[in-house]
């Protein structure tokens, strides 16, 4: 009989650490938690939609540019037409990751940067007039990859370039592509705008379609996929055996390849970060909750390991040659080098940071034990 | 007369079993349909192209299509148990549909799909179609009293699960880190009313505690007459509370009503005229006073036996894994069958590479081309997982022609909140290395110095 007392004894310990919790509840409100209404309505305001606007910005730009083009396709305007390229094509590596909303729906990643760039499919949309940019056979002959194509792979020569591009209503196709990706863009923003933002912050739950959960995907997803693997795997040959020197992005003009995965690697970055796009302020972010949830591992700190791995890629690819395409081609080990680095960064990520954020990757919802 | 035979010649009322197998039937029937009405038939079986099979049961397969029928055999026997008709076929058709299902891919392995196997193999040796069955009706050779063993094989079952449960628990890490808690607890935040306090370590502690208490004593208190009510309390609480914070599906419904069975027959008696009166009407059904006498023919004697058998095995199971040196956390070697549930979190990465041996030529392997999510997800925290995935990429490889294919793996786990460290010696050819009971020495140590 004790025994049974003694467990009876236990039991009610235990209720009492349930009741005495419940009270504890109700009484003190000043319980610390970290705020995700917070730290989404900072991603929302301070960062995916001021990135957004610069970008949908410079596409007016690009737009207006491509059009004092056509009517005057002097090598000045030319020149100018391609800076503004430039422009957006380094503000789209700061949204690339955000794939969630209209973004998701309308597949703005596939139609705006798929390469590498399918050159006879181009000509042929240029020749044959008949064609629909938004059929996943033309992902790759239309945004920045197409566009890299007709601004610097027309030929070597600037001069006879901007020629080369005036005829066979290649110029058409031009405004085209222009256009189509400043709507495409248009729409997300404006979708943000006009409702998306509230629905973005009030799903701030913990399920699996909650928008933390979702968003911490996508930048997992594009960053593994997108940055790791298309802008130095892919090309450095890590998937194939042998280098594929011509997946680099951005290959005919070249010179920008590691400019803009130095971009995209940077907006990576700052988003864990938090940092704002318009100011040098941060708000909450991963690297916060990160902090919050006390992940003190090994003496260092999650978030600062994370950064630090983020800081070796950058030194790694700070060696490179501007133009991935050529180191590939003379010196592959050193791409491979970079890729090492980047890859550190997604064992943090993803062994790391999801266990400490209870994050399923690509959560299926089967039931667990 | 001895101890045992007097024990096995004891008689009780026969309620507690049937009220067992009207729960347990209605539970696997609905289990089946929501199963199927979720589109997990064709999201964890249909459409991976690979299954991850268990060691010695390489030859069960999915039969594709056939697999709805599958369904449909497991969810009618479930259902036909429920009524009591057939009873033994229909346990025995249950018990092996079921079983198939869960052989044909060890991703989805659960403690909750193990305990319904064991528990339904069990049962195919219990008399539970002999009261208020169709099949009492049927025959009219139904038994109001039983041999007193066959309610207690299913308390004994029960007592095994929980008190392995609890003592799986007293380890470092739940006791003194509270962990997996303190990771799964504080991503409940939106839980109304709890979601702030699911914030607080002290919580994760209590909790942990609290539940180790609770899986090793629970079975004591639901033994014991004057404890019993309490002790139903704390079931219902402990697995609603679970049910509440995990995704765990049926499970705390089926050990809610499982545990009815430490209630008395006149208990159950109530309970069955109740449903008597809402379901059937007539009271001829509930008439019978027959009791079962032991069955001392040499078939009797031989289930016996084979019960017994079943729960030495049961018994020693859990205890295999000190047969291998290492962490079983960490190594999971004796792992599985030992009613570890709920008790880790370990997340990792594997990263497959294909080497041609004679060449050096070399490339990675996107896994997302081979397995669903969850499967790589499971395949990169078990050994046996990473061992079986890359003997099937090198044959893949091999049957497109790459010659001398080596593969090796580079993965790392972090388990219980540590930081990441590499799992599996990425220097070894897994290609050489065969699935087998023997320790895999090419699991890296796990030196923990947290």
């Amino acid at each position: 009989m004790t025994m049974i007392n003694y467990f009876r004894f236990l039991l009610f310990c235990s209720f009492g650490v349930l009741l005495s919790a419940c009270n504890d509840n109700s009484n003190n409100s000043s319980i610390d938690t970290f705020d995700r209404e917070l730290m989404l309505t900072h991603w929302a305001d301070n960062i995916i939609i001021p990135r957004y606007e610069t970008y949908v910005s410079s596409l007016e730009d690009l737009e207006s540019k491509t059009e004092e083009f056509i009517t005057n396709a002097s090598v000045d305007n030319f020149d100018v037409l391609r800076s503004s390229w430039l422009s957006s094509y380094t503000a789209w590596q700061a949204v690339s990751m955000f794939e969630i909303g209209k973004a998701e729906e309308n597949g703005l990643r596939n139609y705006t940067n798929i390469y590498p760039t399918d050159t006879n499919k181009i000509n042929q949309n240029i020749a044959e007039h008949d064609y629909n940019l938004t059929l996943p056979s033309n992902f790759d002959a239309q945004g920045f990859p197409a566009l890299d194509y007709l601004l610097y792979g027309l030929s070597e020569d600037k001069s006879e370039a901007a020629y080369l591009l005036t005829q066979s209503d290649r110029n058409l196709y031009l405004s085209l592509l222009v256009t189509r990706l400043k709507l495409l863009a248009e729409a997300v923003v404006d979708d943000w705008k006009s409702g998306y933002r509230e629905e973005f912050i009030a799903n701030k739950g913990s399920s699996a379609t909650a928008s933390v959960d979702k968003i911490v995907n996508d930048f997992l997803y594009y960053y593994e996929r997108f940055l790791r693997a298309g802008k130095v795997g892919i090309p450095a040959g890590v998937f194939s055996g042998s280098s594929l020197s011509h997946t680099v992005e951005a290959p005919f003009c070249g010179v920008y390849s590691k400019d803009f995965l130095l971009a995209s690697l940077t907006a990576v970055q700052d988003f864990f970060n938090g940092k704002s796009h318009l100011s040098n302020g941060t708000g909450e972010s991963l690297n916060a909750y990160l902090d919050y949830l006390n992940t003190k591992i090994e003496g260092a700190d999650l978030a600062v390991l994370i950064n630090s791995q983020f800081d070796s890629a950058r030194n790694k690819i700070n060696s490179l040659n501007q133009n991935l395409k050529k180191q590939v081609e003379t010196d592959n080990v050193k791409m491979l080098e970079a890729y090492d680095e980047l890859q550190k960064v997604v064992i943090l990520f993803k062994v790391d940071m999801m266990q400490a954020l209870n994050i399923k990757v690509d959560f299926i919802d089967a039931d667990g034990d | 007369m001895d101890v045992f035979s007097k024990y096995l010649n004891q008689k009780v009322d026969i309620a507690p079993l049937i009220t067992f197998r009207i729960f347990f039937g209605l539970l696997m029937l609905f289990s089946i349909l929501r199963f199927w009405y979720h589109g997990w038939i064709e999201k964890l079986y249909l459409n991976p192209t690979f299954h991850f099979k268990y060691y010695g049961f390489e030859w069960v397969h999915v039969p594709d299509n056939y697999t709805y029928l599958l369904f449909i055999i497991c969810g009618i026997s479930a259902f036909l148990v429920a009524l009591g008709y057939q009873y033994r076929l229909a346990m025995l058709t249950f018990f092996l549909s079921f079983t198939y299902i869960e052989l044909m891919d060890k991703t989805t392995y659960l403690n909750h799909y193990y305990f319904i196997s064991s528990l339904s193999f069990l049962l195919i040796f219990l008399p539970a179609g002999r009261y208020f069955s169709m099949d009492a009706i049927r025959k009219k050779n139904s038994s109001r009293y039983i041999p007193r063993w066959n309610i207690d094989a299913i308390k004994l079952l029960l007592a095994i699960v929980y008190i392995y449960a609890g003592v799986a628990k007293l380890n470092y890490d739940w006791m003194y880190n509270a962990m997996p808690l303190k990771i799964w607890l504080p991503s409940k935040f939106d839980i109304p009313f709890l979601g702030d306090l699911l914030q607080q370590t002290w919580l994760h502690y209590a909790f942990s505690w609290a539940g180790m208490l609770y899986d090793v004593t629970i079975v004591f208190f639901l033994l014991y007459r004057r404890t019993r009510w309490l002790g139903f309390m704390a079931v219902v609480v402990f697995h609603l509370l679970t049910r509440v914070l995990f995704p765990i599906g049926m499970f705390p419904y089926i050990m809610i009503s499982a545990t009815l069975i430490f209630f008395s027959g006149e208990w159950h008696h109530q309970l069955l005229r109740f449903f008597n009166k809402i379901i059937v009407g007539s009271k001829k059904y509930l008439a019978n006073q027959k009791a079962l006498e032991v069955d001392v023919s040499r078939k009797g004697q031989l289930k016996r036996m084979l019960i017994f058998s079943f729960f030495i095995i049961q018994i020693l199971l859990p205890w295999r894994y000190l047969c291998y040196p290492g962490n079983v956390f960490w190594t999971e070697e004796g792992y599985r069958f030992s009613w570890r549930v709920m008790l880790m979190e370990k997340a990792g990465y594997a990263n497959f590479k294909i080497v041609d041996a004679k060449s050096g030529k070399r490339f990675y392997v996107d896994n997302r081309d081979f397995l669903n999510s969850f499967q790589e997800k499971q395949m990169s925290t078990q050994p046996d997982f990473i061992l079986e995935y890359a003997h099937y990429l090198g044959n893949h490889f091999k049957r497109q022609g790459h010659q001398n294919v080596q593969v090796f793996v580079e993965s790392y786990v972090a388990l219980n909140g540590r930081k990441s460290r590499p799992y599996i010696d990425p220097t070894v050819d897994l290609m050489k290395e065969r699935e087998s009971f023997e320790h895999k020495d090419w699991i890296l140590p796990f030196e923990t110095k947290d």
